[in-house]
């Protein structure tokens, strides 16, 4: 930055981007402090801020009465399965279409995208038939491969732009050295390729740890991920802000905290290299 | 360049991404729209005669079907206009030098990452319920009566609800267009003597045109098929007050078990994304130098 901001202004700013910070942060941080109140302190009028009597309570109880690791299980399960799947299948063709582009690899990329913006309604009842039909309702395979599926696009388009930014001349720098294809692949390539990868995967984790039409229309309770687990909440009985407050800092502590490690490949993955 | 030695080789590491998603496109569709045209509930499974386009026309007819199309547009336009607008001004204001940058970056986009059930039950419990919710005891120490959002304003709350969920993607793809424009150019148009707001009129919009379109054009995307904040809050209702396509096909499976009229429907909502869908792949398509 070559301007001189006066230092006065600088404090206006800094007031009014915190307090805009706040706003939006707040019902994050409202849901945090409420995990750590009782049940009644949860629905005091005035409400408490941070004056109250701090309690793991809820914590303990989300865990004994409702089993809250086995959705999260389930949750890092589809995730990190229906991660693994997409890589296996988007490494090659990403590769493929940055190394060895024809004509038509634009088509290809442009179709694929294509298929992301089919909704889901579109075709939710003849998997919701087939899944029946072949047992696959409540599968934590089922719902890996429907989440890898879904996916698949926005994994390959990730890698493509990635791997496109790998200098072709390097590889031949390599060959002339006398590198053969093996070396050629693990010492030159992968490491370049593999910051591109760690991206891509750190992206679809919280695309699939948060994706919530399939999770909820094709689980019941044995694949069930946190997802599902919290909307179990949405027919309470009794004082319930507390337990919700806490089960739901659960659900989405961790992928709070891949996704401010990732906020600059999201806005790559998400907008398909439109917007950089 | 030859680093993959032939190109059936090429082809043959692109065919399972290739096969697998043409499958998952295709299979689905089709059978979505040969069930579209039966007479097939899930009661009587048995005996599903073809009845053509009477799924359509019964859907199509349905008042419920055009509340739901007003709703889906009015969801999408309202959120649209939030995060668009509010987007812009946040991106505008985090650009400047302040203090604490980073974490206010870090406050801002963290509820793209909390999961549409979490952000619609903290939403619809603690925020907007009209006695515990914090916005209705707001409202009563201002000496305003409290609002409850789930009757009186359904399809508003949904709309707030997502809204939020959605600032910090508008928010942080405007911002990282808004980095990329060069000062001097703002710096030349100062020394000519605009003022602040020509500069952002004649400036920096223009330069942020492509990356508002494709924040449009993705958002509506996903907008189209909000599902999930419907279901944990409103449920639909009350009526059809707060039911969407999505939301009022899905019902039309699990609650009525009447296939046919929600193939129907599906078939329908693929055609409404799809006229977005393809301004979309356009745009990115010209953008690609594959």
């Amino acid at each position: 930055m070559a301007r001189r901001v006066t230092k006065g202004r600088k404090i206006v700013t800094t007031v009014l981007a915190w307090f805009v910070g706040l706003v939006i942060f707040f019902p994050i941080l409202w849901t945090f402090l409420t995990s750590f109140k009782t049940e009644l302190q949860a629905i005091s009028i005035p409400p408490v801020f941070v004056a109250f009597d701090w309690t793991l309570e809820n914590y303990r109880t989300i865990q004994s009465q409702s089993n809250y690791l086995h959705f999260m299980l389930n949750s890092v399960y589809l995730s990190l399965g229906s991660t693994a799947l997409g890589l296996i299948f988007a490494i090659p063709a990403a590769w493929a279409m940055a190394f060895s582009p024809t004509k038509r690899t634009k088509d290809v990329l442009l179709w694929m995208l294509s298929t992301k913006m089919l909704p889901a309604v579109g075709v939710l009842i003849p998997i919701y038939l087939l899944f029946v039909r072949f047992g696959l309702l409540d599968s934590r395979l089922g719902l890996i491969v429907v989440l890898f599926l879904i996916n698949l696009p926005i994994i390959v388009w990730m890698l493509y732009t990635y791997f496109k930014e790998i200098p072709g001349e390097i590889l031949e720098a390599a060959r002339m050295d006398g590198a053969g294809l093996a070396k050629e692949i693990t010492q030159v390539l992968a490491p370049m390729a593999v910051p591109g990868i760690a991206s891509t995967i750190l992206l679809n984790v919280i695309l699939s740890w948060n994706e919530a039409f399939w999770t909820l229309n094709l689980t019941t309770s044995n694949a069930a991920p946190l997802t599902a687990f919290i909307a179990s909440f949405s027919s309470p009985q009794g004082n319930f802000y507390a337990k919700l407050s806490a089960a739901s800092m659960l659900a989405i502590a961790p992928i709070l905290i891949v996704g401010w490690f990732s906020q600059k490949q999201l806005v790559r993955g998400l907008t398909f290299g439109a917007v950089k | 360049m030859a680093t993959l030695h032939t190109k059936s080789a090429a082809r043959a590491m692109m065919a399972p991404a290739v096969i697998v998603l043409l499958i998952w496109m295709i299979v689905p569709l089709a059978m979505t729209l040969y069930f579209s045209t039966l007479n097939y509930t899930l009661y009587n499974p048995f005996s599903t005669p073809f009845i053509g386009f009477e799924n359509y026309t019964y859907f199509l007819q349905d008042p419920t079907f055009l509340a739901a199309l007003a709703n889906t547009l009015i969801l999408v336009l309202g959120v649209l206009a939030i995060t668009v607008i509010g987007g812009i001004l946040i991106a505008l204001l985090l650009d400047q030098e302040f203090y604490g940058v980073n974490i206010v970056r870090l406050l801002v986009i963290a509820p793209f990452f909390v999961m549409p059930t979490v952000a619609a039950l903290v939403w619809k419990n603690m925020m907007m319920n009209p006695v515990y919710g914090v916005i209705g005891q707001f409202l009563q120490a201002i000496g305003l009566a409290p609002i409850d959002w789930m009757t009186e304003l359904p399809l508003l709350s949904i709309i707030i609800i997502v809204a939020w969920q959605w600032l910090p993607f508008a928010t942080l793809i405007l911002l990282t267009a808004l980095q990329s424009l060069s000062e001097d150019q703002k710096e030349a148009a100062e020394m000519d003597g605009a003022g602040a707001l020509s500069i952002f009129w004649y400036i920096t919009l223009p330069h942020m045109s492509r990356a508002i379109t494709v924040v449009i054009l993705i958002q509506t995307i996903f907008l189209l098929s909000i599902y999930a904040e419907i279901l944990v809050t409103t449920q639909g209702g009350p009526g059809s007050q707060s039911t969407n396509i999505t939301y009022l096909v899905a019902q039309q499976a699990t609650s009525y078990g009447d296939i046919g009229a929600a193939s129907a429907g599906g078939i329908v909502a693929v055609i409404l994304a799809n006229i977005v869908a393809i301004f979309l792949v356009r745009l990115i398509g010209k953008n690609l130098d594959a």
